[in-house]
């Protein structure tokens, strides 16, 4: 494969571009670059700056690590949305399914990850203390814990819980169990048997 | 609500010991049909067993043990003696086939498992594969003895932690998953260890996260751990008077730095001796059991039989557990048992298999008087085989004792 000869430098360039983004290989590179070519000039020209820009001028918000067009994100700018609730999440896309939910009206705080000596990621590593430095300022009365449901994931959560442990703050995290329009028997055993153990009165689930 | 949550413990309460014994009627299982093509040097068996003793007599390398294992092979999906599967095909054959037909609850089941050489093992119930080998294992339970179990007294501690494990979690899925976990966190931290070295500042700020999360996943597999050794023992001894005859007083203690005071304070105590070893020192990965006999370390001070009859116990303090789990026995697989034993110490292992908590035994030995001696005693049923250089021929003076 990698001795494909192409008739042209620029294609070629362009092909090892592509290839360079997750999930293309030599082949989808070059059909992509093949169908850039019959594009219309205006319409490659508009993809390249949406491209740049992102690159270039998208920020991180400053208050909760989310992506954003500004310096605040439109969530943490938004003025009806509850600013002393914080959910506590791994990365970007965790904030996308969460309001997809519709389900959540306080802010984030993006963390970049969970600690995992294994891939060689610290507490140093996350954003972990502009989280600490905003709950010593009283500004918030609950942190939602919103990672995910591994080993490491708890470890994280238990470092952040340490951390807020000094400050008046409700501490609390989702809930985890069998998922919703799921037949019990397929449920695997580990969740089933932990939503047996954490079960909640009938009244709190109608 | 309330009344729907009432009736359901009622029901529990009322007719649980209804429900068990329902349980102990309907839930039999052994094997009735066993065929192997290729397996180690039986190059073709067609074998028919009976519910009582199966004995496979022969000389040394006739292929005695290559039956049990293929049997064994039909519960766990692998060898009990060769981790390399394709290790198992017969010499200059190109795969293996083991069939084997069982009555579970009055139903047959058919479980495939074969072989081609470079190719993915088949395994099948009723002719539909499995699609993940974990979900067979547990429905045909047995236990195997052999001599190489001895490793259970001589080896290093993770002979013994292996063992207290493969019991538990057979018998406690949370179990495992908490093993799980504690290896990882383990991992974790040996890793942050590592990166430790000959720098400062990398592990203070999450150290103690580590600590924590060890001690708490380790402290639910030490209480686990001995809650269990606390019910294995007198079953464990039960069975060594039975053996032995009753004059050796033995005695199993389970060693755990968690009894020794509060284990984080002590991960945190031996972290600079951590660091430079790049390894954890404290916690329950470093479990072991003291087998003792007549109050001294049977590993350093039994004699070959006493070791022997050591580790049979144990396995049998394994069957009785996986018996009361399940509701109906395992089948039972010895293999060469009355190697270094004495005859008192074979014959009465003999008697005690044939007692009704057994169902289904196989035993091998070389010497065919001598196990038909002892096995027409036990009033079970009993068929031999010949084996003779990995052809395998059913005897035909076996008897029905009932």
């Amino acid at each position: 494969m990698n001795s494909s000869r192409f008739p042209s430098r620029l294609l070629e360039n362009a092909v090892n571009e592509f290839s360079r983004l997750p999930g293309i290989g030599r082949k989808t590179a070059l059909r992509l670059a093949l169908f850039i070519l019959k594009q219309e000039k205006d319409d490659v020209q508009r993809f390249s700056e949406a491209v740049k820009a992102l690159r270039e001028e998208i920020q991180y918000c400053k208050v909760c690590h989310n992506l954003s067009d500004d310096e605040i994100c439109e969530i943490c700018a938004n003025p009806k949305r509850d600013h002393a609730q914080v959910c506590v999440v791994e990365s970007i896309r965790d904030v996308m399914a969460i309001e997809n939910t519709q389900q959540y009206k306080g802010i984030y705080h993006v963390l970049g990850g969970v600690i995992s000596p294994m891939d060689g990621i610290g507490p140093d590593d996350l954003s972990i203390n502009p989280l600490v430095e905003k709950a010593s300022t009283g500004a918030v009365s609950e942190v939602i814990f919103a990672l995910s449901a591994t080993m490491e994931g708890d470890t994280t959560n238990f470092y952040i819980y340490k951390k807020l442990a000094a400050f008046p703050i409700s501490v609390t995290t989702i809930a985890r169990g069998v998922s919703v329009g799921d037949e019990l028997e397929y449920a695997d055993e580990v969740t089933l048997g932990r939503s047996l153990v954490n079960r909640l009165p009938f009244e709190k689930t109608l | 609500m309330f009344i729907y949550a009432f009736k359901f413990e009622q029901l529990l309460s009322s007719s649980g010991k209804l429900l068990f014994l329902h349980k102990r009627i309907w839930h039999q299982m052994h094997l009735n049909h066993l065929n192997l093509l290729n397996f180690k040097n039986i190059r073709q068996a067609e074998l028919s067993f009976i519910e009582g003793i199966n004995c496979f007599v022969g000389d040394n390398g006739a292929g005695k043990t290559n039956l049990l294992d293929a049997i064994y092979y039909l519960s766990f999906c692998k060898s009990y003696f060769n981790s390399i599967d394709s290790q198992l095909i017969c010499h200059e054959e190109e795969f293996f086939v083991v069939q084997g037909r069982y009555e579970r609850d009055s139903q047959p089941e058919d479980i495939y498992a074969g072989l081609k050489r470079s190719q993915k093992k088949q395994f099948k119930r009723n002719k539909k594969e499995y699609p993940r080998l974990s979900e067979h294992i547990g429905l045909l339970p047995l236990v195997m003895i052999s001599p190489g179990d001895e490793r259970l007294i001589v080896d290093g501690s993770d002979q013994r932690r292996k063992f207290v494990d493969g019991v538990i979690s057979q018998i406690d899925k949370n179990y495992l998953e908490q093993l799980l976990r504690y290896n990882r966190i383990l991992n974790q931290r040996n890793t942050l260890l590592k990166s430790a070295r000959g720098k400062s500042g990398v592990i203070e700020s999450q150290i103690d996260i580590w600590n924590s999360q060890l001690a708490l996943t380790g402290q639910a597999i030490f209480d686990r751990r001995r809650m269990f050794v606390e019910q294995l023992e007198p079953v464990f001894q039960k069975y060594h008077n039975y053996i032995s005859g009753g004059n050796e007083v033995v005695k199993i203690n389970y060693h755990s730095h968690h009894q020794k005071g509060d284990i984080e304070l002590m991960l945190q105590h031996n972290l600079a001796k951590d660091i430079v070893l790049g390894y954890t020192t404290r916690g329950v990965h470093r479990d072991d059991l003291e087998l003792l006999l007549n109050s001294y370390a049977v590993k350093k001070d039994g004699s070959q039989g006493q070791k022997k009859t050591f580790f049979i116990a144990l396995k049998l303090a394994q069957f009785e557990f996986l018996n009361s789990h399940f509701g109906y026995p395992p089948v039972l697989l010895l293999d060469d048992l009355f190697d270094k034993l004495d005859e008192n110490r074979g014959n009465r292992l003999v008697e005690l298999v044939g007692s009704d908590l057994f169902r289904q035994i196989f035993i091998t030995d070389t010497q065919k008087q001598r196990l038909l001696d002892i096995v027409k005693h036990t009033g079970k049923n009993y068929a031999f085989f010949d084996v003779k250089e990995g052809e395998v021929v059913k005897d035909a003076q076996n008897v029905m004792n009932d």
